[in-house]
């Protein structure tokens, strides 16, 4: 983590503001992830959303970003890159507070064993015990800092310095939808079953995207999550379905 | 008139598309729908109708299918052979079919994508406000035989038969290309480089990108693995881990870690799902005030696509010379459209 995001840069001033193809606008509050800089990035959509600018038809934010889609042939660049610069002159987007209407998540999850069957590995990298390792990471609460790869899909972060391991080099065959896995200080849960570099460390019965279901996206940018310990009994139950669509996890807005 | 299409045989990837679902990036889904946006507006001007009404993606071969009711139909895309009891479909045109007769499309013989577009459209249920099958996502589900798809009622159901000219978007060209927020990652050499190259699609490739081929050094950029995942949209032409670049179709992912050296205009982004393996593709830049004047809004383009239609006169020589232009070009299979590999790691 930087503290100061921009020093990583010197040469370029934050926020920074570039096309997307045709009809996109993107402000980068920072090129390293920072927890100030996703705070900025989350804050600065949450605006938008506010002002509801006529011609903006989308907004999403990744790890440190805001993406404006609009109708170029109803809003200029022009006219939206002036706005967009007068609204991030109008505060400090690095200090402000997080948007409302967020919620915590509580998800059961099974760690280590067959359930993580690289939680050893990954305990060593960040150079602890086990069991240190499954009470540090069920302990954080950590915030989704953004959707993205498949549908649904949280990184979550951060965790605490010991967990900046990195991805395998190669790719680990499959992950399990409801999987957990770390790298960098952040953990996925995965929606599907997919290759990936991330190291799998524990499983849920969590599933962040139900295409045939009402509301089929559970997490949004912004809420945040905390995977405490449950024991294998438990977590049998939250296989065999008996504790509800959502994996057994519960969850409460965040006042 | 409404009623259904009885699919009797199915190529491996029939899907029901339209325009698909925009506004769920935040939540990591792509807008996915048609991989060929202006077969959807051909398709509509052929049939008088709406062009989000829903049609049947073909990629690389058809099928066999059947009417339950007399139904106007209207064949857009890659061309294919097609035909309708035994007697030649006119590609490019509206067309109507009697009740329990038997359409057959088969191979495409340029292209990848041909659309199988029914008056009233097909009203299959939707999802989050959408009839389109997004396949990597897994929302809707593949076409396959046996299956009855839903028409909607047609209103212009007494409307002449009408054609347009056969476009030709299937061979490939220079593709105009915008700066985006990662080009300046990449150096002025790298760049020019990129433009001068002649690059060949492979046979990589589905609804979420293409993998390009080339002679030459990988295209790299200084901490070409190390830059932050970052939002993707269709047209980006993003550089792999490998120094080899895919351009991203409707289903892309919604962030990527690999930098983008820029975007493919959204008016040529037909030619890119459009070309076949062994397609040669070259790329230049443009400036976005170059783009905003030439790429055409929809409005335009139906405005554009009324002006070139004419009365479908059904005369077997005039159908004869419709179809003539088959015989030019390479023939594709299809199969390779099935790879379907991660791209993003």
């Amino acid at each position: 983590m930087n503290a100061n995001p921009s020093k990583s840069d010197p040469g370029r001033e934050f926020p920074r503001l570039a096309n997307i193809g045709l009809s996109g606008i993107l402000v980068t509050f920072s090129d390293v992830l920072s927890e100030p800089a996703n705070r900025a990035a989350l804050a600065f959509r949450a605006r938008l959303g506010t002002e509801s600018w006529a011609g903006v038809e989308e907004t999403t934010t990744s790890l440190t970003s805001v993406y404006v889609r609009f109708d170029p042939s109803h809003l200029s660049h022009a006219t939206l890159g002036k706005a967009l610069t007068a609204l991030i002159e109008s505060e400090d987007w690095f200090a402000s507070s997080l948007p409302q209407k967020r919620r915590l998540w509580r998800i059961p999850t099974a760690y280590g064993g067959s359930f993580g069957p690289q939680l050893v590995e990954a305990a060593a990298l960040a150079q602890m015990s086990t069991s240190q390792a499954i009470s540090q990471i069920s302990s954080s609460r950590l915030r989704v800092l953004t959707i993205g790869f498949a549908p649904g899909q949280p990184y979550l972060g951060t965790l605490p310095d010991a967990w900046d391991i990195p991805r395998q080099s190669g790719l680990s065959a499959q992950i399990p939808a409801c999987a957990l896995a770390v790298a960098i200080r952040q953990l996925v849960l995965f929606t599907a079953q997919t290759p990936t570099g991330w190291r799998h460390i524990a499983q849920t019965g969590f599933r962040g995207f139900r295409p045939e279901s009402e509301t089929p996206f559970a997490l949004r940018p912004g809420d945040e999550v905390m995977f405490p310990q449950v024991s294998e009994e438990v977590f049998a139950s939250i296989l065999a379905g008996e504790r509800g669509e959502n994996g057994g996890a519960d969850w409460e807005d965040i006042k | 008139m409404s009623g259904s299409l009885i699919v009797h045989q199915a190529g491996p990837t029939l899907s029901v598309q339209d325009f698909g679902r925009p506004g769920y990036m935040a939540f990591g889904l792509s807008q996915g729908g048609a991989a060929d946006r202006l077969a959807l507006a051909e398709g509509a001007a052929l049939l008088g109708q709406n062009p989000e009404f829903a049609v049947l993606e073909m990629a690389g071969v058809g099928g066999t299918f059947q009417a339950s009711q007399d139904v106007r139909i209207a064949l857009t895309g890659a061309p294919m052979a097609a035909s309708v009891d035994d007697q030649p479909l006119a590609w490019n045109a509206s067309q109507t079919i009697r009740a329990g007769q038997r359409i057959s499309i088969g191979a495409a013989m340029k292209g990848n994508y041909g659309y199988l577009h029914v008056g009233g459209g097909f009203a299959t249920p939707q999802q989050l406000g959408s009839r389109s099958h997004h396949i990597v996502a897994g929302i809707g589900s593949p076409i396959k035989p046996g299956m009855n798809l839903p028409i909607g009622a047609d209103a212009n159901f007494d409307q002449p038969d009408q054609r347009l000219p056969i476009p030709d978007r299937f061979s490939g060209g220079t593709l105009h290309v915008l700066p985006s927020a990662q080009t300046h990652r990449f150096s002025k050499a790298e760049i020019a480089r990129f433009e001068a190259t002649e690059f060949v699609r492979t046979p990589r490739g589905n609804r979420q990108g293409v993998q390009l081929g080339f002679e030459g050094a990988a295209f790299a950029t200084e901490q070409q693995l190390s830059i932050l995942s970052e939002i993707m949209v269709a047209g980006d032409i993003q550089m792999t881990g490998d120094g080899i670049p895919f351009v991203l179709l409707p289903e892309c992912q919604t962030t990527g870690g690999y930098p983008r050296i820029g975007t493919v205009v959204p008016d040529d982004l037909p030619l890119v799902a459009q070309a076949a393996p062994g397609t040669r593709l070259r790329f230049r830049f443009v400036t976005i005030e170059t783009a905003l004047e030439t790429n055409r809004s929809p409005a335009q383009v139906q405005t554009d696509l009324k002006r070139a239609m004419q009365p479908l006169i059904r005369d077997p020589r005039e159908i004869r010379d419709l179809l003539s232009y088959q015989l030019i070009g390479g023939v594709t299979a299809g199969a390779e459209l099935e790879t379907s590999d991660d791209q993003n790691g």
